[in-house]
């Protein structure tokens, strides 16, 4: 009886801290998506409005060009580059990570450990640190505020972490699969289509998606090499609302809506893959 | 065998096969990374300045390194910086170890609540900054406006100018975006504990807490530094955030490593005091990557588990 009631009041106090928790993670991106549906107006009133009264579309029109009212931004351009820098990326990185993680998981050789450590500390250089001579270089060839020069810097900001996710998605395939069918006449090379890839393929989809929101989110490198329209990304361009002296907080949220997006979307679908990879690489070396 | 061998040039010869495969990944960290690294560790022995491009062949030694050394604004930063990789990387493993805990008791809807945990791992770090740059805001901000509503505070808290308070709401925003890398890591550990160590203890009669410290713990632990590897890995990314949030203001008091530089290099186009302050946080990044790997290397060795 005693125990009983003890358990009891344990699980409610479980879930009363449960509640706090997800309030916490939730409110304030809540808050957010909720001020990108409201006019300025409301967002500055005082005292504060706290039921909205107003809800429309008209923060995302301004931002995208439709209505009457229009601001200065111009976010379909940003949203433009950010998707193709971020997707050929992404795309690029992949298949260096799949090369990269085959010999990796499959084959020994000398150094292995080594660069395997290089790989990794090149990843540990802040961003804000790699900007400088990355900038110095670009701007001497003419890389600075073109997508292609952002593209080249989040391949090699994504190889490293790919190639240790598709490391450990290809270690988990026994080896001896693909060496059955080599004595059955595959070739290597059509061993690794035929068996591995297509076993491998959802970890190497959510390592995709993780080099994806990667560059999708970066802004430290982004900040320093892009000018114009001709290259900047969405997080770059939601300073841009912060450069004048007031901020229009309902537009800046509407684009902080577009910006998230994508990443919950994703996220949503990667969330299972990306726990295991990251364990299964991280704790069976 | 080597016979065999002979006709096949070097390049189709079995022990070059992964270094094939893994050139096109040396190749574009070598182009990207490396080199850069090795243009700004030269560019820090000189005094260049991005106005004058001709500074670039302008050797001056150590003065770079001696100047930053010596500069009181450089070694608050740093200070600063360290002191809030500390706070942040210990709250965040002490809030993320008690939210997996919790969540492991509970039953129904974890999968669900799995999954609204890892929201903030993939926000983008400037969303954060925005996001919590609009909800501390002094004059229209939530929490101000609930303070208020609620009668706590009559008046508007500087929550981004007060410098020990702006410090405070960058640490928040920094600690709401990472604990979940903890939970989630600590949260696939305790999924992936064995049972029977757990229920002996309990027959020889341990109580909850000792069962925690002497067997949970130690369990756990490899993945808490794999969280801790990670998170060190882009330690910079509190940059992001800062510079949304306050710009290192007010008047400097917000100032991390990584914003120094920034400010340095860009704001003042010196380059090569820039470089060198870049190598210093570099180094930081390093050291703590390296710490944290060698005590997952431990943890794992202690477990005896894996390889």
């Amino acid at each position: 009886m005693n125990s009983a009631l003890k358990k009891r009041i344990g699980n409610v106090l479980s879930w009363v801290m449960t509640f706090l928790l997800m309030l916490v993670i939730c409110v304030p991106g809540l808050w957010v998506v909720l001020t990108a549906f409201r006019p300025n107006s409301e967002v500055l009133a005082k005292p504060a409005v706290w039921i909205p009264q107003n809800f429309n579309l008209n923060n995302f029109a301004k931002i995208f060009g439709f209505g009457a009212e229009q601001v200065a931004i111009p976010v379909p351009a940003y949203f433009t580059n950010s998707l193709i820098i971020a997707l050929t990326s992404t795309a690029i990185a992949l298949l260096i990570g799949m090369s990269g993680g085959y010999a990796f998981a499959r084959y020994r050789f000398r150094f292995k450990n080594g660069l395997f450590l290089g790989l990794m500390l090149s990843r540990t250089v802040p961003g804000i640190a790699l900007s400088l001579p990355v900038f110095m270089i670009w701007s001497r060839i003419g890389l600075i505020d073109a997508k292609l020069g952002l593209i080249i810097v989040y391949v090699a900001l994504n190889v490293p972490f790919t190639v240790w996710l598709i490391d450990g998605f290809f270690r988990q395939i026994p080896k001896e699969m693909s060496e059955a069918a080599q004595v059955d006449g595959c070739t290597r090379w059509e061993a690794f289509w035929k068996i591995e890839f297509p076993l491998a393929k959802s970890g190497i989809a959510s390592a995709g998606i993780f080099a994806f929101l990667t560059s999708w989110n970066e802004y430290a490198l982004a900040s320093q090499l892009t000018r114009s329209t001709d290259s900047k990304t969405l997080p770059v361009g939601l300073m841009d609302f912060t450069a004048q002296f007031t901020i229009d907080w309902a537009g800046m949220s509407a684009m902080a809506v577009i910006i998230i997006i994508p990443a919950l979307v994703l996220t949503f679908l990667v969330q299972k893959h990306l726990i295991a990879g990251l364990t299964f690489g991280g704790v069976k070396g | 065998m080597s016979n065999i061998a002979k006709g096949v040039p070097f390049w189709r010869k079995e022990q070059f096969t992964p270094f094939i495969l893994l050139s096109p990944a040396i190749l574009t960290l070598m182009f990207v990374v490396l080199l850069p690294l090795l243009f700004s560790l030269y560019t820090s022995f000189t005094g260049y300045r991005l106005i004058r491009p001709e500074s670039l062949y302008d050797w001056v030694g150590f003065r770079n390194y001696e100047r930053i050394f010596s500069n009181k604004n450089f070694w608050i930063a740093f200070g600063r910086t360290i002191l809030f990789l500390t706070i942040a990387l210990n709250v965040e493993f002490i809030l993320g170890l008690g939210i997996a805990l919790l969540i492991n008791r509970i039953t129904w809807g974890q999968r669900t609540l799995r999954t609204f945990m890892m929201f903030p791992m993939m926000f983008s770090p400037i969303l954060v900054g925005y996001q919590f740059k609009f909800i501390f805001n002094d004059n229209i901000g939530i929490l101000n406006n609930a303070l208020q509503a609620l009668g706590l505070s009559d008046g508007a808290i500087p929550w981004l100018v007060d410098k020990y308070l702006a410090m405070f709401s960058i640490l928040f925003a920094e600690i709401w975006m990472s604990t979940s890398v903890f939970a989630i890591l600590l949260l696939a550990g305790l999924f992936a504990m064995p049972r029977d160590p757990l229920e002996a203890a309990k027959v020889d009669g341990c109580n909850a807490w000792q069962v925690f410290r002497h067997i949970t713990l130690p369990f756990i632990m490899p993945f808490a530094f794999i969280a801790m590897t990670i998170r060190s890995l882009d330690v910079a990314r509190a940059y992001d955030i800062v510079d949304v949030m306050t710009g290192g203001g007010p008047a400097g008091r917000t100032e991390l490593l990584w914003t120094l530089i920034a400010r340095v290099g860009y704001d003042n186009s010196r380059m090569g005091q820039a470089n060198a302050m870049a190598y210093v946080s570099i180094l930081l990044s390093i050291l703590f990557t390296y710490y944290f790997f060698t005590k997952l290397l431990a943890a794992r060795k202690y477990m005896g588990g894996a390889e």
